[in-house]
């Protein structure tokens, strides 16, 4: 996404007679749709209202977005109110959380939004003292007559500040970053106050007058029609109001089903129980973990589409010293957002009003209006606080159930999918398949990579979140490369998960790179820095220096190479760029002799620019995506006949307490814009853990979820 | 018509004995603070006091509780554990999205009274089943030794 963007500014009297300050965006010169709107309210008190144009998933969006505009506004931390905007990319532009974006898009733009703000209020009391605008200053939410040591106070600024002509944002000076005063340092969640005393802000605790509550039964089977079903049992159920049958073919949107609206969640529910329906789910029956399994062992066999490639990749492979070959396993992998899928809707003749927890609000207004069939300028999104995204809500198939269900109520409904729904209908991280390749030379560097990977695909292309492209490291560092792509097509619904590729690719050639490293006989950190060395003024999206620098900081503070473990423990290394950060990272684990396995400690060392905007959310970020990695690593999703074989919580392992490791995170500053922190910690743990099992036992992981029992069994064989 | 006991004050409903204790403080009570996260007692989103028991409230029909003094979210601060365990929540900046963090402090505030100073072992074996999807356990782990006036340091490993 372009983020030269031309800003354009305008200001304008809010209610009350405060300031009201805001920025249109335009994508060029040439586009027509310039809407201005408002992002900083001075009210006459001083209170200042910031809005957080973006969701809040617990990435913390919500608070670092508006100390961006405060701190070049000079505003007290203390004095300011955060309110979520609506969605309304017309005046926010793209609203979205998602891709680690947050801070790349917004780093510069609100920025600029608190220094118009600012120029704004000194250029009102330059007019008040008759003085020119540089002989004023702000501190602590006041514009101060620097000869004089005159203070207005921003809320006395505010009705005249409301009549100046905004400046230009290009021309406007930003603060030196060395007076940052609330950039850099750390500010606990705006709403967490509200969070511990269980007030009701999350997406699930919406109310409306005369709301009703509904749950929305799908086929198991993905892509299955409906056939028939009787709903006069369940229409006589106990609290249950109505009960009909919905009909759509919107794999992101409106599927058949059978909605069960109720007084109370739980009727609804437990009415379930009593539908008989009937569906067509034939076209689910070659859909299947095991025959998918088949099919990726016979694909890599044959030619594929070749993605990616340089040098001679055969003709190495035939001349090579010592040739190595691995396949490896990825499997398909569920969101689980704790907050189960839900929706609030009302429709009426007017239009839709939807309230949801959502990554996506501007297209799931669309969707809703499709799903309707009215105008898009009909459906207003209200953003509510997420109980977790993970990419899960990208997708706001949700909406569409529940702009639909309300319609045909005729009354507001809350849609709350089960946990049972949300997984059986979520779109998974798929799954995908690698037979690698490497070759050495007799000097024992490393002289062909090759990978043909096989992924998963719909309507004939590479289906969403089935990339098997951007690991930048190996085709930078060998002579001759090539990546091969084949596909097997599925019904199976995919999507984004936190770090999409990266969670998935990182895991096969941070584990294969350890794989070269000890076939060539070298230690894997040296092997790593010597090929960053190598290639240290290669210039593309994949800055080696800056990997370098992550690495060789993380194999300091681990003491890596220098620790004697005890039996059945071992350390592990890995680096990732993804989402623009660049990781280092190590793991300690520590193996059980029934192959029960733990990590003990993490390192990390990231490097995400110039500035840690918020350090606590960021440390947050980096702990729990580590976390989150390595929980992931005994998760996966199975298919049978088009259908998840996983149903709930018992069915899906996560990282619970007691295997929580010891995290060591750190960051190094550069000389680059910040940006986002919500995924590229993650995809390096999965290597750096696997990489350390085989320290410790000398088992190659090469399939994932990490079974204890594998390990046990790796180790009756050795 | 059933009546609740609900951070000290009856509350009446009516429905029938066999609805989830968590749909009726949501759905029939607005306490909305209890979080449903899997209806099967396998996250702990949903956790409450009853009777100073950590109580999943997502598999405990009301029938069952109806003699039971029971505490939510909305009232653990008027313990002083619970009100210890809010204020680290909060000086700790624990949360990322929030949803579990409720449950969470529930089963944090019935383990700290009964063991005024969990260690790392007591505080593993009390947390493990709520779920915490972002993986605050770092932060939650500090700040139940914090609320209980021990050092946040994960001893784990020393």
């Amino acid at each position: 996404m372009d983020t030269s963007r031309r800003l354009f500014l305008q200001a304008g009297a809010a209610v009350g007679g405060g300031l009201m300050l805001g920025f249109g965006v335009r994508a060029d010169a040439a586009a027509t749709a310039v809407t201005l709107t408002d992002y900083v309210i001075v009210a006459p008190d001083g209170v200042v209202t910031v809005m957080a144009k973006n969701p809040e998933i617990g990435q913390g969006a919500k608070t670092m977005l508006p100390m961006l505009i405060a701190e070049e506004m000079d505003l007290p931390w203390s004095s300011l109110r955060i309110e979520t905007a609506a969605s309304d990319p017309k005046r926010y532009g793209a609203q979205f959380a998602g891709g680690s974006m947050t801070t790349t898009m917004n780093w510069l733009p609100m920025r600029q939004v608190g220094a118009a703000a600012r120029w704004m209020l000194i250029a009102a009391a330059a007019q008040k003292v008759g003085a020119p605008h540089d002989a004023f200053s702000t501190a602590e939410g006041q514009v101060i007559h620097t000869p004089s040591g005159k203070r207005f106070t921003y809320g006395a600024l505010a009705a005249d500040a409301a009549k100046i002509n905004p400046p230009k944002l290009d021309d406007l000076p930003l603060k030196d970053p060395k007076a940052f005063k609330l950039i850099g340092q750390s500010k606990a969640g705006y709403d967490s106050p509200k969070i511990v005393r269980g007030e009701p802000i999350f997406g699930i605790d919406m109310t409306l007058p005369g709301m009703l509550y509904a749950v929305y039964v799908k086929s198991p089977v993905y892509g299955a029609r409906l056939i028939s079903c009787d709903l006069t049992a369940v229409k006589a159920a106990h609290g249950v109001k109505d009960a009909f049958i919905l009909k759509g073919t919107d794999w992101h949107g409106l599927q058949d089903g059978i909605a069960i609206v109720a007084n109370s969640w739980w009727y609804a529910q437990t009415a379930r129980e009593r539908l008989k329906p009937v569906w067509d789910e034939a076209a689910g029956a070659p859909h299947d973990s095991l025959i998918y399994l088949e099919q990726a062992k016979d694909l890599v066999k044959g030619p594929g589409e070749v993605k990616q490639s340089h040098g001679d990749a055969d003709g190495a492979l035939a001349s090579a010293a010592k040739t190595i070959s691995a396949f490896y396993e990825v499997p398909f992998l569920a969101h689980v957002p704790m907050e189960p899928q839900n929706c609030t809707a009302r429709v009426t003749a007017d239009g839709a009003e939807i309230w949801a927890p959502t990554q996506n609000p501007n297209s799931g207004g669309e969707l809703v209006a499709r799903t309707l069939g009215i105008g898009p300028e009909k459906v207003v999104v209200h953003m509510r606080r997420s109980g977790g995204g993970f990419g899960r809500r990208l997708e706001n198939d949700y909406m569409a159930e529940a702009a639909a269900i309300a319609q045909k109520a005729g009354a507001p409904i809350k849609l709350v999918w089960s946990r049972e729904d949300d997984i059986a209908y979520d779109y998974f991280r798929p799954g995908c398949y690698h037979q690698l390749r490497a070759g050495i030379d007799g000097d024992g560097r490393l002289s062909v990579y090759d990978c043909h990977s096989v992924t998963f695909a719909r309507d004939g292309k590479v289906a969403q979140g089935a990339s098997i492209e951007g690991n930048a490291f190996a085709p930078m560092v060998t002579p001759n490369f090539r990546l091969t792509q084949s596909l097997i097509p599925s019904t199976v619904p995919t999507g984004y998960l936190r770090a999409p590729t990266s969670n998935a690719i990182a895991f096969v050639h941070e584990s294969f790179w350890d794989e070269i490293a000890h076939a060539a006989g070298q230690d894997p950190v040296a092997f790593r820095l010597a090929q960053l060395d190598a290639h240290a003024g290669d210039k593309a999206d994949y800055n080696p220096g800056r990997m370098r620098r992550v690495l060789a900081a993380v194999a300091e503070r681990a003491k890596w190479g220098q620790a004697t473990l005890p039996k059945g423990e071992g350390m592990g290394v890995a680096t990732y760029f993804s989402h623009r950060g660049y990781f280092a990272e190590v793991a300690h684990v520590r193996i059980a002799d029934d192959g029960q396995w733990r990590v003990v400690k993490v390192w990390a060392v990231g490097d995400v620019g110039s500035h840690i905007i918020n350090p606590t959310g960021a440390y947050n970020q980096v702990e729990g995506s580590i976390m989150d990695g390595i929980g992931s690593m005994e998760a996966g999703m199975t298919f049978e006949k088009g259908r998840a074989v996983q149903v709930n919580f018992q069915d899906i392992p996560m990282m619970r307490m007691p295997k929580a490791p010891l995290i060591d995170a750190h960051f190094l500053a550069s000389d680059f814009p910040p940006t986002g922190l919500g995924e590229p910690a993650l995809p390096p743990i999965l290597p750096a853990v696997a990489n350390a099992i085989f320290a410790a036992t000398g088992i190659r992981i090469r399939k994932l979820p990490v079974l204890p029992e594998d390990i046990a069994a790796g180790r009756r064989v050795a | 018509m059933l009546t609740l006991n609900i951070n000290g004050k009856p509350r009446q409903l009516d429905v029938p004995e066999d609805m989830p204790l968590l749909w009726a403080l949501r759905d029939v009570l607005d306490l909305k603070g209890t979080k449903f996260g899997c209806g099967v007692a396998q996250c702990g989103a949903c956790t409450v006091h009853v009777d100073g028991e950590a109580t999943r409230a997502c598999v405990t029909p009301v029938g069952t509780v109806l003699d039971a003094k029971i505490t939510t979210i909305e009232g653990v601060g008027a313990s002083p554990q619970g009100k210890a365990l809010q204020a680290a929540w909060l000086d700790l900046d624990v949360m990322q999205c929030g949803y579990c963090q409720a449950g969470q402090i529930m089963t944090a505030a019935a383990l700290l009274a009964r063991t005024s100073k969990p260690d790392d072992t007591a505080i593993d074996d009390a947390m493990e089943g709520n779920l915490c999807r972002c993986a605050t356990y770092k932060r939650i782990r500090a700040a139940i030794k914090t609320a209980s006036g021990q050092s946040a340091d994960d001893r784990r490993e020393a």
